[in-house]
């Protein structure tokens, strides 16, 4: 069966650039792209929910159905 | 699924005014779990504050919030839940704030055993005037108002809040952000004063001085330096060399709860009428 791929909502307006989520997501997914967070690949993203939970700036969402 | 945490900010309120990396949003963000889950009602939450970077959150919080002097969010929460015994009084602020000058109302509250939840931000620092050393500030640490290192030895605020009399005692860190809620979820429905500390970051006032050279490192330390109370428990004296315990400390449900004592006193005094 296909993995289910979460989709993940990044709100500029909120993330402040501080990094936290792309050093501890366990996958590797995210990046950072100029001064934001920004999906790099969400294949591999397993849906554990730790960049929203650590994201000080509510600025991470991920969105499973 | 994501977490709805609109339904407890205010509308507009976001971004909220904390520096990059700071971890006062994990611990808000933690609380209004703890809310959600224990599916507190707005009209009957009040979230209590000081001043300082920490003592900001209840500006952004959609229930009863009072946003009071600095260090005094003991005593006007004590005000609130002595005229409103069954609403549900969280005083949320900083190691500042609480420890040097709120330090008295703080354990005062303690010892009276008062039904409220004190969540205290300790990020060694007074962050929001720019630096300078805290109570809390651990020895030889670097703050504005101690370039050459701090003299004085730190408090422990967990020991200060049993010392005191608190009946409920737990530490959490902004790393382990998934036990924040869990640990404020757990001292909200305690019956009496309960303490929770988070051991948090000040990427801006702290960490730079003190060779921090990112919040990514600040929060790997806060990983390395936790050990979780049942882990201690079977670790020797040198492991735990330089450890701080977290989860919950310490609990006493057999103490009494002071409006419980305090509505006695009025009956008694209806009586002597
Ligand atoms: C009576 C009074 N004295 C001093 C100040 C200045 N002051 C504002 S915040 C603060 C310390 C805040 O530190 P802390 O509670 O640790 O919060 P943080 O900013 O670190 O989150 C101080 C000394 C004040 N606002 N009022
Ligand atoms: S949900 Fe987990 S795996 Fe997916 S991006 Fe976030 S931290 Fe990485
Ligand atoms: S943790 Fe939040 S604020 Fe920090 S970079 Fe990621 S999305 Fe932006
Ligand atoms: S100065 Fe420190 S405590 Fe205040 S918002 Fe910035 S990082 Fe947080
Ligand atoms: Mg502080």
């Amino acid at each position: 069966m296909e993995k289910k791929l979460p989709k993940i909502e990044i709100i500029e307006k909120y993330c402040k650039g501080c990094h936290i989520c792309v050093e501890f997501c366990p996958k590797d997914v995210l990046e950072m792209k100029g001064f934001y967070a920004s999906v790099k690949n969400l294949e591999a993203c397993i849906s554990c929910m730790q960049c929203e939970l650590r994201c000080p700036d509510f600025a991470i969402k991920v969105i499973t159905e | 699924m994501a977490f709805d945490y609109d339904k407890w900010i205010r509308p507009g309120k976001l971004p909220h005014i904390w520096c990059p990396g700071c971890g006062h949003g994990i611990v808000m963000k933690g609380l209004i779990r703890a809310m959600d889950t224990l599916n507190l009602k707005k009209e009957e939450t009040a979230v209590v504050s000081g001043i300082g970077c920490a003592s900001r959150l209840p500006g952004y919080i959609d229930c009863c919030t009072l946003h009071t002097a600095h260090g005094r969010a003991a005593a006007f929460a004590t005000g609130v839940k002595m005229a409103k015994p069954e609403m549900n009084v969280i005083l949320v602020g900083g190691d500042g704030d609480g420890t040097a000058i709120g330090g008295n109302h703080f354990i005062h509250a303690c010892r009276r055993n008062i039904n409220m939840t004190y969540i205290i931000m300790n990020n060694y620092i007074y962050g929001m005037t720019g630096g300078q050393f805290s109570p809390c500030t651990p020895t030889g640490h670097k703050a504005s108002t101690t370039p050459y290192g701090n003299p004085d030895p730190g408090f422990d605020i967990a020991k200060l809040a049993i010392g005191a009399g608190a009946t409920f005692v737990a530490r959490g860190t902004a790393f382990h952000a998934n036990q924040i809620d869990k640990l404020i979820a757990e001292a909200i429905q305690h019956k009496g004063f309960s303490v929770v500390e988070i051991l948090d970051d000040c990427p801006t006032t702290y960490g730079r001085r003190n060779k921090y050279k990112s919040v990514i490192e600040m929060m790997n330390r806060l990983k390395d330096v936790a050990v979780p109370v049942k882990a201690a428990e079977k670790m020797t004296a040198e492991q735990l060399q330089g450890k701080v315990l977290t989860g919950v400390l310490y609990k006493d449900e057999t103490k009494p709860e002071y409006t419980a004592e305090y509505a006695k006193v009025i009956e008694r005094a209806q009586a002597a009428k």
